[in-house]
């Protein structure tokens, strides 16, 4: 992301003498039901990226109940490029609950004073996040689309769309550490897994007894999740937007997903009028995709929605506005109206499967 | 019980247009209202009210026209309503604000103790769902977020068992009061206001409480001075290195632009072919 207007002079940051200690890039390895969530790998091929910038070393924190479990996480992070990792375990941390983990990972913090901490911008992730940050009295950004340092003074630039705007903005934290950021799962691309590459393990006690915990879990009704779209691990979208004008326009974009046996998304109006459901939204407010392929019918792409899917390998746009902003970071444009292009793309690809099938 | 409910005005988003050629957010005649994740938050705390008796008071951090937003709580049927408002508190990030919130509650607690705070699930404008967990920390209140249902409360034992939505599944908690619950969306529906609330609501002399009236006791932790965030620079996004390649056919037929597109992304684009043979 580039042409930058600078909207004030950037400001210098001068950190305490306490605060130059905190060295070393951290990323929460957030788990339930005994599976790491991905947006943690993915955080760690970010966090690599950073940790190698600034030349200090990549830290994954896992807080688990006791246990074979635990350790097998710390080395799938490694593998997914992790250096070490901060393992405290302790039988109040079997399932998440935000005191035992708030006071974990800020004992952690306190102890091992990292200058980075990532965490997945999840239902546990901003729980976490919020709380931590609170008690440890430093920033947080929220949502971030991009993390890179500041060469000039080592800070951690978190971008993010700003508060309702069309526009992106660079966060920064002043003299507080650790700089603390959350990424929506899909935002980052996962990393390649580097079978056989080892780490080291720092554990670390957490004082704390059932006894001192206030809430209790009576109970995890876990998802059905056959019914549920799958949309932010979907290979193939078709999404639809306001273009279509009108709901039963929407059937030419599932008959293509049909065809394709791809997931539909939609962008907020259409969601909004109710001619799609609320999970198949794409965007700053909704899922965040990164398929393989892309196609969005009738839809601007206005920044929110961008935000969204820019992590698509390809895109294709249709608009019949041969100026809609989406074809400046579209990979193909057709220009034309929806509403005839759709059929005839489903036919082609209807074609190109047969044809595929034939060549086997 | 006597249940606090945090709001935010905003901006309706659903009428904010962007500018076309400047890219900037056109805010102009774009009405203000409670941020909707709110109503969940407020809604839950009026039943609570209709079962148990107490009172619901709403507070919101902002500007003097957030009056509006505070009027309109009252209308369905909150009790009182403060309105925390003082130049000091301008620029304040999620860490700021949640000082200043949660000094106020403390203070509302010193004239009726409360059993309760709500906030929404995130704003529509910040969207960082940052400033409930704060608050909770700050008061040292027990933190349910994410809340999709109030299952029992137990008033003698001072007991709470909700739904929370997790990752992959729902938790059912059980905690203590007080508590903070940050109230997911779509788990109640806003109720209509009576028409007696909507004349107690315009008629209701507000309370506006600046910084010390909020029991603020440290001015280096509200407004920029108390933000550990600021921001740097604002940019508009920028286009790809290339631009779409724009597919069309002279005097073609929507199927041959079709089928050109086809041929040019799979010479381009392996891995979207790849994609396409595994669902033949
Ligand atoms: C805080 C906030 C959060 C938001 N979050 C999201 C989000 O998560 N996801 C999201 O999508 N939006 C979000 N938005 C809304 C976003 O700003 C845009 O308003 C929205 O993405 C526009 O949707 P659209 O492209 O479908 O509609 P429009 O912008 O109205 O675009 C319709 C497009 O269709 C084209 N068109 C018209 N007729 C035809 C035709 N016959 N054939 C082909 N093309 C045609 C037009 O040229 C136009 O480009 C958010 C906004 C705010 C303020």
């Amino acid at each position: 992301m580039s042409e930058e207007t600078q909207v004030k002079k950037k400001r210098k940051i001068v950190l305490d003498e306490r605060l130059l200690a905190y060295k070393g890039v951290w990323v929460f390895i957030e788990h339930e039901r005994g599976q790491v969530h991905p947006v943690s790998w993915e955080l760690l091929g970010e966090g690599r990226k950073l940790a190698d910038m600034l030349g200090v070393e990549l830290a994954g924190v896992v807080l688990a109940a006791p246990g074979e479990e635990a350790k097998r996480f710390c080395e799938e992070a490694y593998q997914y490029g992790a250096d070490l990792c901060y393992l405290m375990q302790s039988e109040v941390l079997a399932d998440y609950r935000n005191d035992p983990f708030t006071q974990g990972l800020t004992e952690l913090v306190n102890a091992y004073q990292p200058e980075i901490l990532l965490l997945g911008a999840t239902t546990q992730g901003r729980d976490l996040a919020g709380s931590v940050a609170t008690t440890l009295q430093t920033g947080l950004t929220a949502d971030c689309t991009g993390l890179t340092i500041d060469p000039d003074n080592r800070s951690l630039l978190s971008t993010r769309p700003t508060f309702g705007g069309s526009l992106l903005c660079t966060i920064v934290t002043l003299n507080y550490r650790p700089q603390m950021a959350t990424v929506r799962p899909r935002v980052m691309a996962m990393p390649e897994k580097v079978p056989g590459r080892v780490g080291r393990i720092v554990e670390h006690p957490l004082a704390m007894a059932e006894d001192d915990i206030v809430t209790k879990v009576l109970e995890f009704i876990a998802d059905d999740s056959r019914d549920k779209p799958q949309l932010p691990f979907a290979d193939i979208i078709v999404a639809g937007g306001r273009g279509l004008g009108k709901p039963e326009n929407f059937q030419l974009v599932r008959d293509l997903a049909e065809a394709l046996g791809a997931e539909v998304g939609a962008s907020r109006p259409v969601v909004q009028a109710g001619w799609v459901e609320l999970d198949r939204q794409v965007g700053q407010s909704g899922k965040t995709v990164r398929p393989k392929l892309y196609i969005a019918a009738g839809i601007s792409g206005a920044i929110q929605h961008r935000v969204g899917m820019e992590g698509a390998d390809c895109i294709i746009a249709i608009n019949n506005d041969p100026n809609a902003p989406i074809f400046d970071f579209a990979h193909y444009g057709i220009v034309g109206d929806a509403m005839t292009i759709l059929p005839a793309l489903t036919e082609a690809f209807r074609q190109k499967l047969a044809t595929l099938k034939q060549a086997g | 019980m006597h249940s606090v409910v945090c709001i935010k005005q905003v901006p309706d988003s659903a009428q904010i247009r962007v500018h076309p050629v400047t890219n900037t957010i056109m805010r102009q005649g774009v009405p203000a209202i409670i941020n909707p994740y709110d109503l969940f938050a407020l809604e839950e705390a009026l039943r609570l009210k209709d079962r148990f008796g107490g009172k619901v008071t709403v507070i919101t951090m902002g500007p003097p026209q957030a009056e509006v937003a505070l009027r309109k709580a009252l209308s369905f049927g909150a009790d009182d309503a403060i309105l925390v408002t003082d130049k000091s508190f301008a620029g304040a990030d999620t860490l700021a604000t949640s000082y200043a919130l949660a000094a106020t509650i403390r203070q509302i607690a010193k004239e009726s103790p409360v059993d309760m705070v709500f906030t929404g699930k995130q704003t529509i404008d910040g969207d960082t769902a940052q400033v409930g967990p704060g608050i909770a920390k700050r008061m040292d209140l027990q933190l349910l977020t994410y809340v999709s249902r109030i299952v029992s409360v137990d008033q003698d034992k001072r007991e709470i068992v909700v739904e929370r939505r997790a990752e992959g599944g729902v938790q059912v908690l059980k905690t203590s009061l007080p508590c903070l619950i940050t109230m997911l969306e779509g788990s109640n529906q806003m109720r209509f206001g009576t028409m007696p609330d909507m004349f107690r609501a315009a008629r209701y002399e507000m309370k506006f409480w600046d910084k010390t009236a909020a029991g603020i006791e440290d001015v280096t932790k509200i407004g920029l001075k108390g933000s550990p965030t600021v921001v740097n620079k604002v940019f508009t996004p920028s286009p790809r290195s290339e631009k779409a390649e724009m597919i069309a056919v002279e005097g073609g037929s929507p199927a041959d632009v079709a089928v050109a597109l086809l041929a040019k992304m799979a010479a381009r684009f392996p891995l979207v072919e790849k994609e396409l043979a595994k669902r033949a």
